[in-house]
């Protein structure tokens, strides 16, 4: 598998990061270095093993169903650009 | 049978499938602590975790993923072993990680079905998975003239996304679909199922065919947050589409508002491909696993579900099939409807609950949860009318002052002395000097003019101020006028 430049052009406007054609270029060569190397594992036949979502072992850790956070407005706000009130407030975003 | 939409060409079968965003009843959100409750001041229920701050991990809430399995058994659906949460990734002011957590290719529940019933007979509408993700927040745009308002207390809440096959064939069966939906999770407990708060929204995907013909390309209307605009929008947007096609125009796959005011569907943008949220496993959650003890224990308490309540309504206590209908519609209606009937005519107590509360309430504008008489005070007035103390007329007086006051029956009796006379000896006095003072009448009475059994009633209700016993009067009357 490989990349075009477009692809990489809308990958990179979907994630919202800025590329210029120079990097947009080595971009382009940088990931399909990687999906080279990806494409070389995928030579190994793993048919008869079980996907590893964990090297741990370990279970999902979960919790019980109680409040034990939040109540702290200005913590959550003090690092909005700008704010109204309680409100975070952003350029208008209307669709 | 379905409904056809019929266009100049011929005639045009809806297809429909619905997603239906419930959020899930519980304290604290699905990964944070921070609590779940309605109407709170902006941004006072948001952890470090809703809010995207970098570092932060999200740890899962064990009675959300009991709920969406409570939900998926209710469905009879299939309970996934594992599944997996995955990154759904899009940039929005109210979704301040920048990804969304969903279920995508794993999700908890896989396939179910729920039954409706339409007037002319029961379907059975397939779903196809539940999967649990978390909400965004809210934004604000008609605040402030040039900033968006944001507040993230909705941010990480718990949603069962539950989604429909396209079984649907009018707009009708998608709000009778929604209803039983709705109905079926209150009776479970999973979900308060209330559309003005926003704690049950549904899309509708809508598309157009020829009768059993390919399916057609659907458009999928947003965020409908009634189940009477559901079943507007996709009857506006059945007969847009049928438009377009037979005037030689394709379906665009698009997204579409409903504009309540209106009565009509707009577009809203074009739906972006899947392949675009560019969803990917999320690396800081590891898949759940359900084990058989934990789904056991959650199918062992299960509550009666509505269909099951409605028809032991039926079979146990006699009663009629709307009137079981309407009362397993919420579960704290059958809960009342049984709590009155317990030791009473349980048809007699349906018809009070029926008729005369809910005629009440809904005057009042009032739900059942904020009545101000409860199964106890009105089960009070319906047996002061079993035994006689007081006669089904005055029963009425007695409710409403009972309603506005929330006064035991007994006590408004009592202050208003409308005790019915039941003893027969003296109702028997009353009659016999009724009968003295208008000796003409009984005279007439007795030579065919037994219309007049009727003043005689009044003249000894009139002595009584209405509260002798009109059964006992009208006996008493007959034995004395026939001698």
């Amino acid at each position: 598998m490989s990349l075009d430049r477009e692809t990489v052009r809308q990958t990179a406007l979907l994630a919202r990061i800025r590329l210029d054609e120079d990097r947009l270029e080595r971009m382009v060569g940088e990931l399909n270095g990687i999906l080279a190397w990806i494409d070389q594992l995928n030579e190994v036949d793993t048919s008869s093993v079980a996907p590893l979502a964990s090297v741990t072992g370990h279970a999902l850790p979960t919790r019980a169903d109680s409040v034990t956070d939040g109540n702290d407005a200005e913590a959550v706000l003090t690092n909005a650009p700008d704010r109204v009130g309680g409100y975070f407030a952003v350029p208008k975003v209307v669709e | 049978m379905s409904t056809l939409v019929s266009g100049s060409t011929g005639d045009w079968e809806v297809v429909v499938g619905l997603e239906v965003h419930a959020q899930v009843r519980s304290e604290s959100k699905l990964f944070s602590g921070a609590s779940t409750r309605f109407g709170a001041e902006p941004n006072s229920q948001v952890s470090l975790v809703d809010a995207g701050m970098p570092g932060m991990l999200p740890v899962i809430n064990r009675e959300c993923v009991r709920q969406a399995v409570r939900t998926g058994l209710g469905l009879g659906a299939k309970i996934n072993r594992v599944s997996v949460f995955d990154r759904k990734n899009y940039f929005y002011p109210d979704l301040p990680q920048g990804y969304q957590i969903s279920q995508y290719t794993r999700p908890i529940v896989g396939e179910g079905s729920l039954r409706i019933t339409m007037p002319d007979g029961e379907r059975v509408v397939g779903i196809e998975r539940i999967h649990l993700e978390q909400d965004a927040g809210k934004s604000m745009h008609d605040q402030d003239p040039s900033r968006s308002l944001i507040d993230l207390n909705r941010s990480g809440v718990a949603l069962m996304e539950i989604v429909s096959r396209p079984d649907l064939r009018s707009g009708a069966e998608a709000a009778a679909c929604l209803r039983t939906l709705r109905t079926l999770l209150r009776f479970l407990g999973t979900c308060d199922g209330n559309m003005q708060e926003g704690s049950l929204r549904c899309d509708a995907n809508v598309s157009v065919r020829r009768p059993g013909g390919e399916l057609g390309t659907r458009c999928e209307i947003k965020n409908l947050n009634s189940i009477r605009f559901l079943q507007q929008a996709i009857e506006y947007e059945a007969i847009r589409q049928v438009e377009v096609l037979e005037d030689g125009g394709k379906i665009i796959q698009e997204t579409r508002l409903f504009d309540a005011d209106r009565g009509e569907t707009r577009s809203m943008r074009s739906k972006e491909d899947a392949h675009d949220y560019r969803y990917f496993p999320d690396p800081d959650l590891l898949p759940l696993e359900l084990s058989e003890d934990f789904i056991a224990g959650i199918a062992a308490s299960l509550p009666e579900l509505p269909e099951t309540r409605r028809n032991r309504f039926v079979s146990q206590y006699g009663i009629g099939e709307a009137e079981a209908d309407f009362l397993v519609t919420e579960p704290e209606i059958a809960d009342f409807f049984e709590a009155l009937a317990d030791g009473r005519d349980p048809k007699l107590a349906a018809n009070w609950l029926t008729t005369e509360l809910f005629g009440a309430l809904n005057r009042a504008g009032l739900p059942l949860s904020k009545s101000p008489v409860d199964a106890g005070t009105l089960g009070g007035l319906i047996d002061l009318v079993a035994d006689g103390t007081i006669s089904g007329r005055s029963a009425k007086d007695v409710f409403s002052e009972m309603f506005e006051t929330g006064q035991a029956a007994e006590t408004i009796v009592d202050a208003r002395g409308l005790r019915q006379l039941s003893d027969g000896a003296a109702i028997a006095a009353l009659v016999d000097a009724v009968l003295a003072e208008h000796g003409d009448k009984v005279a007439e009475y007795r030579s065919g003019k037994v219309k007049l059994l009727g003043f005689f009633v009044g003249q000894v209700m009139k002595q009584t101020r209405g509260t002798a016993n009109p059964q006992l009067v009208n006996e008493i009357l007959r034995e004395r006028l026939a001698g």
